[in-house]
């Protein structure tokens, strides 16, 4: 089977201020405020809209004020 | 799930949460700060100056030791540490008001005494703290607070250029100015930040970063028309550079 890398976020969503620097960086426009979560701060928390388009760039976490976002790469197998 | 390979991780010294405002580009030049303290193994001997401004509390959000400034007199403190400890890495954490305004004098000396400590000045236009008053940094035709119908030059004189100024010593080391408003951005300020803890390191001199940044709530805008505001509108007046970096004269020479 075809392998691809494939990026994987962790967010420390308690951290996140909803401020979206992330969200306009994004080259592949999939990190979107959550519609269902609400953190202890009260804002909306990032998320993945589709995880799997994920390229692992790091351009959120470059650009987030508040160290919300580590990024990891992994292979995965994709179905052809 | 396989083998995670790190791409990106948050340095352990970066403690949020953080008081500053969403989208601030203060928690940027933070974190940015605490990645390279952590990456060279500088958090040990690092000494950092807050200011007064929004960046008053940085002492809680990088895990080294700092000293806690009067208002723009962090030039004139990291002076006494640096000479009491030569050998620790010494900078100042200003905004723009702090550094460029009440102390003008303060960081100008440091630099004509080319003091070997490195000042990181947020250059944000605005008093952010107090609610958004005129800076010497204002944009001309800029609304703040103090200047309602727009800053006007026939009294409030022009914007003060604080990398070039810092430049023309011949005390300074290096004199940068850099932005955050993307991703690349960024990554240059990191390059910057790091040569001018190296040349510090290395008792070059002065080293003076200036970083264009925004101040969403001050401005009134979103964090993302704010970065937009920095790109098209900001380093129009503050153009991005190196203005002076004394590595460079030496290859030439
Ligand atoms: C001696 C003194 N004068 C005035 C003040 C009021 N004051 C507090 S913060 C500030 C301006 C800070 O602006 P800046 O340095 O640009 O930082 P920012 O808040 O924008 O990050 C002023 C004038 C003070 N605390 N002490
Ligand atoms: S007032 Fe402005 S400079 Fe201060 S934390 Fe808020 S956005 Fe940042």
């Amino acid at each position: 089977m075809p392998k691809k890398v494939r990026g994987v976020l962790k967010i420390r969503e308690d951290l996140c201020k909803q401020c979206g620097l992330c969200v306009a960086v994004c080259p592949v426009h999939i990190l979107d405020f959550s519609k269902t979560k609400i953190n202890s701060k009260g804002y909306r928390p990032i998320e993945l809209t589709d995880p799997d388009k994920c390229v692992g760039c790091a351009f959120c976490a470059m650009m987030c004020p508040e160290g919300v976002i580590d990024v990891y790469r992994e292979i995965v197998e994709v179905a052809e | 799930m396989g083998n995670l390979q790190v791409v990106y991780e948050v340095p352990k010294i970066y403690t949020g949460p953080n008081h500053y405002c969403p989208g601030c580009f203060h928690g940027i030049i933070h974190r940015v700060i605490a990645e390279i303290l952590q990456e060279e193994g500088w958090d040990d001997i690092s000494i950092g100056i807050a200011p007064v401004g929004c960046a008053v509390l940085a002492y809680d959000y990088i895990d080294i030791d700092w000293f806690e400034a009067p208002h723009g007199r962090a030039c004139a403190n990291a002076t006494g540490i640096k000479w009491a400890w030569p050998d620790r890495l010494v900078f100042t954490y200003q905004g723009d008001g702090d550094a460029a305004s009440i102390g003008f004098a303060e960081t100008s000396y440091a630099a004509i005494r080319g003091v070997n400590i490195t000042t990181i000045m947020v250059n944000n236009a605005v008093y952010g703290m107090t609610g958004g008053q005129m800076a010497p940094t204002t944009l001309v035709g800029m609304k703040t607070t103090t200047s309602p119908y727009g800053r006007d030059p026939k009294y409030a004189g022009y914007p003060l250029k604080m990398a070039e100024h810092i430049a023309q010593f011949e005390g300074t080391a290096l004199s940068v100015r850099v932005s955050a408003f993307d991703p690349q951005h960024v990554l240059d300020m990191k390059k910057w930040i790091r040569k001018a803890f190296q040349y510090q390191m290395e008792g070059k001199g002065y080293t003076f970063i200036e970083v264009v940044s925004t101040c969403p709530t001050n401005w009134r805008m979103d964090p993302v028309k704010a970065a937009e505001f920095v790109k098209n509108e900001m380093i129009k007046v503050y153009p991005l550079g190196v203005y002076k970096d004394v590595g460079d004269e030496k290859k030439e020479g």
